[in-house]
């Protein structure tokens, strides 16, 4: 089974950044599919894979992620300026962040208008883990 | 104003900086991109020697390696710097696929452990580079996340970024829709592997330098 977790900025508007990458880690790393509502920091993106490659194991295999764009790329510098002051006054709430376990989600296939999630084959996945 | 103020002075010191000593010019991208490829093109064309190790496996390259004192002159211009290539980066890396493409479970296990480290390693070292060169196989998605956080992890620091859109020999090569993935920086397609542009490569890197 499928499970995608929704999380609110407001869940993560008051942590730390490792409090964040911390949180959305330990919810991908329980097999769970991460839909944040708005983004990270580009340090933070940069961190979250950092902290991901520190866990890597024989169980996890790492993550996919993907950003989705809340102002377009070609949007106007006003729309941009705008959104910019929004952001910096409520946090980077604009747009998604979709963080799903490298074992579930095996591609996540992007484009400016369009994002398609790709799973593995889950019963494969559980066969394998019995195997064990 | 102070901020702008120091931002100034940093540029001036940094640029003196530059033509004292030899700036780090990263190599950077997602595995199998090419960015040893292109290390050794230019490492061969201007010091007669190669950098590394190439293979079709990924995580080939799973330490930084650096070539000092590179030294490129073209049309009256000179540039000297310290080559850094890079572990390509990702978000996940599995040794079953290093299994599938034929090593020893021990062997596989290892490269696996190695290759996590190389990317930690390549993350650590992205804030210290002058200038980088984003290697990115044009026969792939260029909206994969991990260009886009390393490209929007050098924005944010103002290191300058030049984009090569390597394998334009092969068939499945689509140049254009990595220029329109990042339309905001300059991309330029070669072929690391054959040579195919590669002047055309030398005269963004002097620009780069600028």
């Amino acid at each position: 089974m499928l499970i995608l977790r929704f999380v609110a900025y407001s869940e993560i508007e008051n942590l730390t950044s490792i409090g964040r990458i911390r949180k959305l880690l330990n919810i991908a790393k329980e097999d769970k599919i991460v839909v944040l509502q708005g983004k990270l920091k580009k340090e933070e993106e940069k961190e979250l894979i950092k902290a991901t490659m520190e866990e890597i194991n024989f169980e996890f295999k790492g993550i996919e992620l993907a950003v989705i764009e809340g102002t377009p790329n070609d949007s106007t510098g006003f729309l941009r300026l705008k959104q910019s002051l929004i952001s910096r006054v409520l946090g980077d709430r604009q747009g998604f962040t979709i963080i799903g376990p490298a074992s579930i989600v095996k591609e996540i296939k992007k484009n400016p208008k369009k994002i398609e999630l790709l799973t593995n084959d889950m019963n494969s996945k559980r066969k394998k883990r019995s195997n064990k | 104003m102070i901020k702008a103020f120091k931002k100034i002075i940093n540029r001036i010191f940094r640029n003196v900086f530059a033509k004292k000593k030899h700036v780090k010019l990263g190599l950077y991208g997602p595995p199998n991109g090419g960015k040893t490829t292109l290390a050794n093109r230019v490492c061969h064309d201007w010091i007669g020697e190669d950098m590394g190790t190439v293979s079709s496996m990924a995580h080939e390259t799973r330490e930084i390696q650096i070539k000092e004192q590179i030294n490129i002159k073209s049309k009256g211009k000179e540039i000297t710097f310290n080559l850094v290539d890079t572990p390509g980066i990702a978000t996940k890396i599995d040794y079953e696929d290093f299994l599938k493409a034929g090593m020893k479970e021990t062997q596989a296990k290892k490269r696996a452990k190695e290759a996590t480290k190389g990317v930690i390693d390549a993350i650590k070292w992205l804030d210290d580079m002058d200038s980088v060169i984003v290697v990115i196989d044009s026969t792939e998605d260029p909206y994969s996340q991990v260009n886009i956080t390393i490209i929007g992890n050098l924005a944010a620091r103002n290191i300058p970024v030049l984009i090569v859109a390597n394998k334009i020999d092969l068939k499945k090569s689509k140049l254009k829709k990595i220029e329109n993935a990042f339309p905001q920086y300059k991309v330029v397609g070669i072929s690391a592997k054959y040579g195919n542009n590669i002047n055309d490569f030398y005269d963004e890197l002097f620009n780069l330098f600028d």
